[in-house]
């Protein structure tokens, strides 16, 4: 090293690459062994499967012939996909900046978007794992039809999915005082879920509340699903995917303030 | 006024390169209005233990969150190897330990340490890193499953993962046992001798008085006072009243003499009877002890010590 030149090793691309797909496949691996949350957010949606689409409302069809509990698959997929992206990374984050584990990611070379990426990965597992748990149990104990094409269609919606909620998830995490994340993230969870006809169809909510479900997520997402699984659904294909990604970009931006404004006042 | 430490003596060629990290005339205000830093300058040098202390709110935090690139000053400029520490590439030859409440609790000891020896293109060689922070036999844990002194030990791990060559402890000993302590400081000692930089704060003043090269005081965000130890005790009091930089040292003892005779003795400058204890600060105490042992045949309990940095740092964050 000469007396004049000072060389910074310098960030190559395969070695952000390599530090992306570690990140993920920590975040992973740890919320996995997270019993406390891996089995609820896995369990919940299970839970409320196997009540009302195998247990209640057995043999019964929607409108277009489909089971009942065909078309709840696609509701608990989206109701699992945002409990898994609220309280794993919307509290899971609140949690970490509040106890300084993220100035600690921050200060460190790790770039900023492999701690973001990763959480997302996680919430994308567990989306595939809840609607593959939902298929099984729906096929084996519901008598559901399904043919695979079908299924890779819900999964993969149920994968893209988690992206817009994962990015709710964030700006909670950055809105949020970490205290009270808990009970903010109840209150997003079940009202957006039951608001956007998860629990029961729309048409069965009052007229006032029909029009409103458009402006979340999960509605957009339940409508995709529906469609994919021959089940009656409202609106058009790219009418609900353009709604998922301006909702994404919303929240990223959303995120994006507070997290300036987090750091310029600390 | 301030005593600052000549620059360690370094071989010619990398002569130039002993400033490590620089604030230069930083101002740093929040968007509430506080003023956190008022024009700060401070430089670190290579294979120095640098101490920053001050009381709570007195500007540390911001100016060590300065230098680790987490935020941006208002006025001046924070330089670390000559470059941005807000970029990261920067910190690539940086490693920081901070009070972390909660760390990811269901990954293992080693995972934690291999995630963040991930970071850096020439991290340190896992067994050494275990062993520099002594960590054998609970690399297999998960973090959740440690002791609040073996989570440290993990964090003081991952600020070493990367070799660092400039590293921030944010009070790395809170919590640990008198081992474990003696431990990370023979560990902190050694950064130095390899010739990295360590910027250290604390709480705990026998710390920085045990570790540091050099002491910077910091309050309500300036700099008040930079020194070696000895020198920051002696112009802590000094700020009480007594002479300039002249080392002093602390007398106690057990006497009948009366306050205005030992204030009359050459190179007294204070003294005080507490409880029955009479305690004196002198600039020449073995001038001293000889007059006060002559004019008192019945002194007892004698102990003369150098002045706690405590006491000197409490005189200097009290008075300015």
């Amino acid at each position: 090293m000469s007396a004049t030149t000072l060389t910074l090793p310098s960030v190559n691309r395969r070695s952000s690459l390599r530090i992306l797909l570690n990140e993920m496949r920590y975040e992973v691996i740890r919320s996995l062994r997270t019993k406390a949350f891996s089995l609820s957010a896995i369990g919940f949606p299970i839970m409320f499967y196997c009540l009302f689409g195998l247990i209640m409302n057995r043999n019964e069809n929607m409108s277009a012939g489909v089971s009942v509990a065909k078309y709840l698959l696609g509701s608990y997929a989206v109701f699992g996909s945002l409990g898994a992206a609220i309280f794993g990374i919307g509290i899971g984050v609140a949690m970490d900046r509040n106890a300084g584990w993220l100035e600690l990611k921050q200060a460190s070379p790790m770039p900023p978007l492999a701690y973001v990426l990763s959480k997302c990965t996680m919430a994308v597992v567990f989306s595939i794992i809840i609607v593959s748990a939902l298929t099984v149990l729906g096929i084996t104990l519901g008598h559901v039809s399904l043919t695979f094409a079908e299924f890779a269609h819900i999964a993969l919606f149920a994968a893209v999915g988690a992206v817009p909620f994962s990015c709710l998830g964030l700006a909670m995490a950055f809105l949020a005082p970490a205290a009270s994340a808990g009970g903010i993230a109840n209150m997003i969870y079940l009202p957006m879920s039951f608001l956007s006809g998860l629990w029961m169809p729309l048409r069965f909510l009052p007229h006032i509340l029909q029009t409103i479900a458009p402006i979340f997520p999960t509605y957009h997402l339940a409508q995709l699903m529906y469609a994919a699984l021959g089940a009656p659904s409202l609106g058009s294909t790219v009418s609900h995917w353009l709604s998922l990604l301006g909702f994404t970009l919303v929240m990223l931006g959303v995120t994006w303030l507070a997290f300036r404004r987090l750091e310029q006042n600390s | 006024m301030s005593a600052v430490l000549d620059p360690i003596q370094t071989s010619p060629y990398s002569a130039t390169l002993t400033d490590v990290a620089s604030l230069a005339n930083i101002t740093k205000r929040y968007a509430n209005g506080v003023i956190a830093l008022d024009n700060v300058s401070l430089t670190l040098r290579r294979g120095e233990i640098v101490a920053l202390l001050g009381p709570n709110g007195a500007g540390k935090s911001t100016a060590v969150k300065l230098l680790m690139g987490l935020s941006a000053p208002t006025n001046g400029t924070v330089r670390i190897f000559n470059a941005d520490p807000r970029h990261t590439a920067t910190r690539l030859r940086t490693g920081v330990m901070l009070q972390v409440g909660k760390a990811p609790e269901m990954l293992r000891v080693r995972e934690h340490i291999n995630i963040f020896r991930g970071y850096y293109p020439d991290p340190m060689p896992y067994e050494d890193l275990v062993r520099a922070a002594g960590l054998e036999g609970i690399e297999s844990r998960m973090f959740g499953q440690l002791s609040g002194g073996q989570k440290q030990r993990v964090l003081f791990a991952l600020a070493l993962a990367g070799d660092p060559d400039l590293i921030f402890l944010d009070e790395p000993t809170v919590g640990l046992d008198i081992e474990s302590r003696r431990g990370m400081w023979t560990e902190i000692r050694s950064l130095a001798a390899r010739g990295k930089t360590v910027l250290l704060t604390t709480h705990y003043l026998e710390e920085a008085d045990a570790l540091a090269h050099r002491i910077i005081v910091i309050n309500k965000g300036r700099v008040i006072c930079e020194g070696t130890p000895a020198e920051v005790k002696s112009l802590g009091a000094a700020s009480t009243g007594a002479s300039t930089s002249r080392t002093l040292k602390i007398i106690r003892c057990v006497t009948d003499l009366p306050t205005p005779t030992l204030l009359s003795i050459p190179g007294v400058t204070t003294a005080e009877l507490t409880a029955g204890i009479t305690v004196i600060s002198s600039t020449e105490p073995e001038r001293t002890l000889r007059e006060m042992l002559a004019l008192d045949q019945n002194l007892h309990s004698l102990e003369v010590a150098s002045p706690a940095l405590e006491d000197a740092f409490l005189a200097l964050t009290s008075n300015s």
